[in-house]
């Protein structure tokens, strides 16, 4: 069991190792001129020059690529081109945001998406069941940002014009100032994220669960007379719930390094609108920044399913 | 779950013609499929409006670019509504939101069947190759399709888009690259069964070279999961470019395409629900098609599937 956590750790660090690679590449020595990006474009030669050797920009690219991941181990991503703010503290500043945003989302579409994939593995083909496919076609075609437009259409706007100012259409509070306001400023945003999510969730549900009702423990169960509420619940849902964690893993992972679209639909001061503000200012270093705490954000959560696998399916921790 | 052999299914839906082709089977059961129809229909309505686009344009005597001040727009300067002459209203600078929608089927389709195209030969080129020689290359090709698919793609597509400078060419790439891994597993893992079998060996003994036998006689095997993959991505890719487009990051204004004008339609929503309306439900509209067809061609292929029955098999 240690060792196979090990194992993971260690593959996720090269990943990490890999992804910084390609960053370092793709960024950093890519044809592209950054000290004539900070000199301005009426800048002489010299003070590009200057830039340039501020940067460290003059040295050797190995050299440039050590002190790259020196600093990097220091937790030390640079400065940004537009701001000079140290990219770390742009990071942190912002890092609640998507926080809130991606754990509350999370919360709801499991609840939406496993609960409607248990009731229809439950009564499959039924009304609900059939229902409950042309709700997840809807939601696998539908683009998040074309949900979150809808939302905002008719929840923020049709009701604002009646005068219903239930849910605010942008903008954050800190829950540290206040959780009613916090909580109230996010529905929509969480309601997008669950929207979108729970189509895949409850397919994976209703499809994992439906296998596991034909295995022999759960008709052994059934046999013994149990409740099916208690067979369902505490007999199969455990081991069907292992491609759930799985995918749980893998968008939980990726929102965190900014829920882009969501952010930018809803105005959030969050990392996927950092990201989107700093392509369009061109802002090489903070977007790296965000790609390569996006990155660990993916690598931990990966390594975290492994774990939970563990935990949820004993077979797992034999190997 | 017993699963029903092929043959016995393929048996009992045709019992007096024998000696049929898999596919011929599956295109006989596709056209049985009234949803499959009706989604083909409303594709090869999209694919007549993205050609007839210019056509159209002709017809309404209206362009997809130009500023209709005196008309298009209300004295105060704002979008007018569907009216006879704007069938689809118009939007903030006065451009005829009826024919922008159906010049953005154009780059909708085209981004989403070329970059389609590629991740498919992409996502086939490699699989083979990893599934077949095993090894060392399977290893560096497999470990390295994980990375791309763990990846958060629209992140890193954004950033890819930072560098290069947003153009339909690298909308098209950027797409091809996050979704040639998804095809590279299943065809390694496809490929990692067929190379067991016996005809592969007889190829092998009769002096076959390793180029002939992947292109011989695995790859045309591999068809089936390809064909309903490729209807399954073309959506996928369909969302990705409007989503890029939404952000800014995709095909550059003035083209329309309805990512683009959905990005519009942040700002001018409460005074243009048409903006929202028609972009959105043309977007809806053709991904639904071919997520519903994609549905229909992989029951038609593999009659057996059970939904997710792979799913727990890989835990």
């Amino acid at each position: 069991m240690i060792r196979f956590l090990v194992r993971r750790v260690l593959f996720g660090i090269l990943v990490l190792w890999l992804i910084s690679v390609a960053v370092f590449v793709l960024f950093f020595v890519a044809p592209h001129d950054p000290a004539r990006a900070i000199a301005g474009r009426q800048a002489t030669a010299e003070t590009v020059a200057l830039v340039e050797h501020r940067l460290g920009l003059d040295q050797p690219v190995l050299t440039q690529y050590w002190h790259f991941l020196v600093r990097l181990a220091h937790g030390d991503l640079g400065y940004s081109y537009y701001n000079s703010e140290p990219v770390r503290s742009l990071i942190v500043a912002r890092l609640p945001v998507t926080l809130s945003l991606t754990l509350g989302g999370a919360i709801l579409w499991l609840l939406l998406g496993v609960g409607i994939g248990i009731a229809s593995a439950r009564h499959p083909r039924s009304l609900l069941d059939r229902s409950a496919t042309v709700f997840v076609l809807g939601g696998l075609s539908m683009p998040t940002f074309l949900v979150g437009l809808l939302l905002l259409y008719f929840l923020f706007f049709r009701l604002h014009l009646l005068g219903v100012d239930a849910f605010p259409g942008g903008g954050y509070v800190p829950f540290t100032q206040s959780p009613a306001q916090w909580a109230q400023h996010l529905i929509l945003p969480w309601l997008t994220l669950a929207l979108v999510s729970a189509a895949t969730y409850s397919r994976l549900t209703r499809g994992s669960l439906l296998e596991v009702f034909g295995e022999d423990y759960v008709r052994t169960a059934r046999a013994k007379g149990i409740t099916e509420q208690r067979v369902v619940y505490r007999h199969a849902l455990r081991s069907a719930l292992t491609p759930v964690v799985t995918q749980l893993g893998i968008d939980v992972g990726a929102l965190l390094g900014g829920a882009i679209i969501t952010e930018n639909v809803f105005g959030l001061p969050g990392l996927g609108q950092l990201a989107v503000q700093s392509v369009v200012t061109q802002d090489l270093p903070v977007i790296v920044g965000i790609v390569l705490v996006a990155a660990f954000f993916v690598v931990a959560a990966n390594i975290v399913v492994d774990f939970l696998y563990a935990v949820l399916d004993p077979r797992v921790r034999r190997r | 779950m017993s699963t029903v052999p092929l043959e016995t299914v393929a048996a009992d839906a045709v019992p007096a013609i024998e000696g049929r082709a898999p596919l011929r089977l599956a295109m006989d059961r596709l056209r049985r499929d009234r949803v499959a129809i009706a989604c083909a229909v409303v594709i090869l309505l999209l694919v007549v409006t993205a050609l007839a686009a210019p056509l159209i344009a002709h017809l309404t005597g209206h362009d997809p670019t130009t500023q209709y001040r005196d008309t298009g727009l209300t004295p105060a300067g704002l979008p007018v509504g569907p009216n006879r002459q704007f069938w689809f209203g118009t939007d903030n600078l006065g451009r005829d939101v009826f024919i922008r929608v159906v010049y953005g089927t154009r780059i909708s389709l085209l981004v989403g069947v070329v970059s389609t195209v590629l991740a498919i030969v992409a996502g086939v080129v490699v699989g083979v190759t990893a599934g077949y020689f095993q090894g060392a290359v399977d290893t560096v090709l497999a470990r390295f399709m994980d990375v791309v698919l763990s990846l958060p793609f629209l992140l890193f597509a954004i950033a890819l888009v930072a560098v290069a400078g947003p153009s339909i060419v690298v909308s098209v790439c950027v797409i091809a690259f996050f979704s040639f891994a998804a095809v590279g597993r299943i065809v390694r893992g496809q490929t990692l069964s067929i190379r067991e079998r016996e005809y592969i060996e007889a190829a092998r003994s009769l002096g076959a070279s390793d180029l002939r036998i992947m292109a011989v006689d695995v790859v045309p095997n591999l068809i089936a999961p390809v064909i309903v993959y490729t209807t399954l991505l073309i959506p996928t890719a369909i969302v990705f470019e409007a989503t890029l487009s939404f952000l800014g990051m995709g095909v550059v204004p003035p083209t329309p395409t309805w990512g683009n004008m959905l990005s519009d339609s942040l700002q001018y929503y409460q005074v243009a629900w048409w903006f929202i309306l028609f972009p959105g439900l043309a977007l809806l509209i053709t991904t639904l098609a071919f997520n519903l067809l994609g549905d229909s061609v992989r029951d038609a292929l593999d009659p057996s599937t059970f939904t997710s029955a792979s799913v727990k098999s890989r835990s």
